[in-house]
Parts: C-alpha cells; structure tokens; sequence
C-alpha cells in the first residue's frame, strides 16, 4: 500500500525493521552533494529563508502615520509580550483540542491499525481493502468532508433528534458550533495519520512473540500490556505526532464547526495576517506556536524513548 | 506462504477477541460516514445551498461545470498539483537516493531540513512565505501557490522514495558495474526501473497533499487565485452547490479506481515472477 507506506516510514526507523543493507562507503562525496543540492536550495529559499522572514516580520514596528499593513524592521520584542496577553486563551485552547483529538483518535485508530496488520494477517485482500477504506476519505476534500460533519452533527439531523429522544441531549442542546463538534471534526481529519504509523509497524510485528507469551501463561490483556503495546511504539509516536502537529495549528475544523468561543490559534493568524494585515501579531503567533511544537515535540521523542525518528 | 505452525498454540477464549474487530468495525463505519454524506449529497436537487436532502437527480454529474467557479478552481488546482508533483517528486527522489546511498559530513543536517517542514504547522509555513513573499514585493497567485506546494511536498516524497532505496541491494549495481555498465547506465538500467514504484507512490502523495491543500494555499494565493479546497471553504458561508460535491466524489472514485488498477497490476506481476523458475 504506496500511501501507507508513505506515511509511516517515519515509524520503521524503529527497532522492528527487517534486514537493511548498510551501503559501502563510497568515497565519490561530490555526487552526493550534487543529487541533494538541488532540492536542499530550494529548502533552504523557500523553508528556511522565509522561517527567519517570518521571525523578522514578529519584531516590525508600524511606521507612524503609515498606511494600514505598512511596517518598518525593528526589534520589538514587546510584540510577542502583546500577542501572548491577547491571545493565551486561544493558543492554550488550540493544544487542548488537540490534545483530546489525538488521544481520541489514538483510541479509535489503534484498534483499526490492529485489525489490519495482525488479525487480518495472511488475508491480502481484506487487509488491503481495509487499507483503502482508511486511505479513502483523503480522496475527498477534507473541507467537504468537514462540510459533511456540519450536515451530520446538525440541528435537524438524525444524530440530534436521537440523542435528544434518549435523553443524552437536552431539548434545546445542539452539536453544531460546540467544543464537541471541534474536537470530533479534528480527531476525524487526522484519524488516518493516526492508523497507518500503527499500521506499518504492527505489521512488521511477529506474531510468535503474542503466541510465546501465551504460552507462558500471560493472558490476552497482559500480553497486550507487555509485548504488543512496547513494540508498537515507535508507530504510535509517530501517529501521536502526525496527528497533534497539524489539529494544533489547523483552524478549518474551529471556523467551520465552532463558534466565537472555539477559536483556535491558527483562525488567528490567519484574521491578523490576511483581514487586519498585522503582519507584526501574526508573526510573532505563528513563531510562539512553532516553538512551543518543537519543544514539546522534543520532549515528547526523548521520553518516549525513539529519538531515531528524528 | 505458509507461516510457522503453530503446534501448542492455546486458543484461549477471551473477550477481547470479540470486541476488538466489533469497535474496529464501527471505527471504519465512523471514517465512512462523511464520505458517504458527500457523495449522497452530489446527487441532490438542490440550488446553492446543499444543505439539506431535497430529492434525487443526476443533473449535477451531467453538468459539473453548472455553478461558477466550480470548474475554473478544479482545473486550477489539477494545474498546480501536476506542476508541483512534478518538480517535487524530481528534487525529492534526488535527496532520497543520496541520503541512503551516500555517507557525507552535513548528513543529520540534510535529515532536519527535511523533517522540519513535516513538523511545522501549516499556519506557520503558510505565514512565513508569505511573509518572505511580501518582503520580496511578489504577488501572490499561481506562481507562489506552485512554490508553496513544491516546499512541502519535497519532504513526503523524500520520506516515501528513501524507503524504497533502502530496500535496494546496492549489489545489484555492483553487479551491473562489473559487467562493464558505466554508473551513468547502470542507474538507468538497473535503479531506477526498481524505484519506480517507489517514485509512482510519492508522486501520487505528492499530487494529493497538493490537491487538497487549503491551509498554505490561503495564504498565498492572493484574492484572484482560487483553487479547488479554497473555493468550497470561501463559498462555505454562502453555501456549496451540489457539483462541489460531484468534483469531490469524482476524485474519491478515481483515486478507488487507481488503487484497485495498482492493486490488480501488482498482484499479476508477482504471478507472472513466481511462475518463473
């Protein structure tokens, strides 16, 4: 499965890898610098240069008495001091989001990703129909399937009327423009990069490991806890991240599902940068919110103990 | 392929057994569900707002391009993801292949810059070109929404075709080398025919990491550039018509329909390398 494979490569940098051939040494360095010095250029003009752009832009000052999004270079670090007073709640609300999205879609996609890679193993076309259905949804426009939540979740829609005859939802309650609309939109987008890491690792697994600590004794959910959890690590960290990064920074789900007290940080940057032109606020957000990633990202890869990710 | 048998293998019964495919199961009901809404909806009589059910008809997929700008932005975004897979797909299997084959100082370096932009939020990517955009007075449109998708297209396929090297037996050029193929030749006859399939799948992640873009897209696409996702978020208010639901069902059949292709494809080859001795 070409996608699949695609987006889990991050996880079989694991431990469970099959047999790699180290290449020879080879002394020709110069080819190698001229295969990656194409691709590495472009890199560094349109990732890097525009990474310290952006840093720049975060420290501009607005020219006195100049048109609405003229600003001049400066280094006024009370920009990030101003952004980060008016705008705490919606970063904290953003990681908070995205926090319960990827624990729900790590909830929700293990068990998928198990299902394809061990009980469906020896099945080719199951387990590559299943992984079709996983890949499918990407297919679709994510923003018609975010449209398709709104249908879904709202007020004359089955799911409402249901819950509210059995009495989950109270009479005047709705789903549409609430948290829970948000978080459920989040954990639906990014369900898929979720379940393939897990996949492609789990399907490395070897089962006779399961079966040895069956013969030892171990029930099922001991040999679940001590063997089958442990080796799949490295997927679900690399889930864990492929899922949190882009919920964190996404604004689609929160303008499209919630409402005025759902706003996410990445709704604004977008407002300050592209409807009040505040290239100064945006910037200085947009860096806040990349550098609290990295940390945690780091943080999170050397507890986890698979900094061979990186 | 016959696995090991298993001689003293204990079926114990547990509970766990049952529930775990029954969630799995109402997992892939929940990923199903929003896809099945989008295609249902395609087919609606309905005007701009194709909000709610109003009846059956095939009068969207007989005429797709019926609502403005529905077609304009569709065309626009396949010009974009062919142009950017194509740049990004040649540069990333480039980056790939010297960074399995090719031991060089600068190694870990060359790895972050390409992990970096996988682990930057698209806010923030889209923020800073636009930011080096605007400081190098470019006007947002085509060209920086193509320059946009190539930058975070390049890390994926470098990730995708590196596996696929990987998998390479570098003696098989060795092999080619000593049966006097120049590594000119032997590249072209030997590895590369093996990396295509590698390549063929980078390029489609590529073709649908561009295609659905909207986040970096917004950003630099100024107000006239419209593509596929940015028209049905922008009209979002104002309602979508029923043939952004066509377009969007169309791909999700395609793409089926190029999987099962691949799949079928795949399978006949392997049968046809069995068969010999």
């Amino acid at each position: 499965m070409s996608i699949a494979a695609a987006l889990s490569t991050e996880a079989s940098a694991g431990p469970v890898g099959g047999p790699t051939h180290e290449p020879p040494e080879r002394k020709a360095r110069l080819g190698a610098y001229l295969l990656l010095a194409p691709g590495m250029v472009y890199l560094v003009v349109f990732f890097v240069l525009p990474i310290f752009a952006l840093l720049a832009t975060s420290l501009y000052v607005k020219a006195p008495g100049a048109e609405l999004g003229a600003y001049e270079p400066a280094l006024r670090w009370q920009n990030y001091v101003e952004a980060l007073g008016s705008y705490y709640p919606e970063l904290l609300r953003s990681f908070g989001y995205a926090l319960v999205a990827t624990v729900a879609a790590l909830v929700i996609g293990y068990p998928m990703a198990y299902v394809i890679a061990v009980r469906s193993r020896g099945r080719p076309l199951l387990q590559g129909l299943l992984l079709v259905l996983v890949i499918a949804p990407f297919f679709t426009s994510f923003i018609l399937r975010t449209i398709a939540w709104k249908q879904i979740l709202g007020d004359e829609a089955w799911v409402v009327a249901a819950m509210k005859f059995l009495g989950i939802l109270p009479p005047d309650g709705r789903l549409t423009a609430t948290a829970f609309a948000v978080v459920c939109g989040l954990t639906y987008n990014f369900l898929p990069f979720m379940v393939l890491p897990i996949y492609a690792n789990l399907e490395r697994m070897d089962t006779r490991l399961v079966e040895a600590g069956g013969d030892l004794y171990a029930n099922g959910p001991t040999t679940f806890a001590r063997i089958t959890l442990p080796l799949s690590m490295p997927g679900i960290v690399a889930g864990t991240l492929l899922t949190f990064i882009p919920a964190s920074g996404d604004y689609v789900n929160s303008s499209l599902l919630g409402n005025n007290a759902t706003t996410m940080i990445g709704q604004a940057i977008d407002r300050r940068f592209l409807v009040t032109l505040d290239y100064p606020t945006a910037a200085s957000l947009s860096a806040i919110l990349m550098i609290i990633i990295l940390a945690l990202v780091m943080v999170y890869v050397r507890r986890a103990g698979t900094e061979e990710l990186l | 392929m016959s696995g090991p048998v298993a001689v003293r293998r204990r079926r114990r019964f547990s509970l766990a057994d049952k529930i775990v495919p029954v969630f799995a199961g109402l997992a892939f009901v929940y990923l199903m569900v929003p896809v099945a809404y989008t295609v249902a909806f395609s087919f609606n009589k309905a005007g701009r707002r194709n909000l709610v059910w109003q009846g059956f008809t095939l009068d969207n997929w007989r005429n797709p391009c019926g609502a403005p700008q529905v077609c304009e932005s569709f065309v626009n975004s396949i010009q974009v993801g062919v142009v950017a897979t194509l740049v990004a797909t040649a540069l990333g299997t480039l980056i790939a292949i010297a960074l399995v084959r090719y031991r060089f100082r600068g190694r870990t370096l060359a790895n972050l810059l390409i992990f970096l932009p996988m682990s930057t939020p698209e806010v923030v990517l889209g923020a800073a070109l636009l930011a080096q955009f605007l400081s190098m007075a470019m006007n947002p449109g085509f060209v920086t929404v193509v320059i946009a998708h190539i930058m975070f297209c390049i890390s994926f396929v470098v990730v995708t075709v590196k596996a696929r090297v990987a998998s390479l037996d570098p003696r098989l050029e060795e092999a080619a080398a000593d049966l006097y193929a120049s590594p000119w030749a032997a590249f072209w006859r030997v590895t590369f025919p093996l990396l295509v399939p590698g390549i063929a799948a980078a390029a489609l992640l590529a073709f649908s990491l561009s295609f659905d873009d909207f986040i970096i897209t917004n950003f630099n696409s100024g107000s006239a550039f419209s593509t596929f996702p940015k028209f049905v978020y922008v009209s979002a208010n104002r309602g979508i018509p029923p043939q952004a639901n066509v377009i969007g069902s169309f791909m999700f059949f395609l793409a089926l329909l190029l999987v099962v292709v691949v799949q079928l494809v795949g399978a006949a080859r392997r049968k046809r390398l069995a068969r010999q001795p």
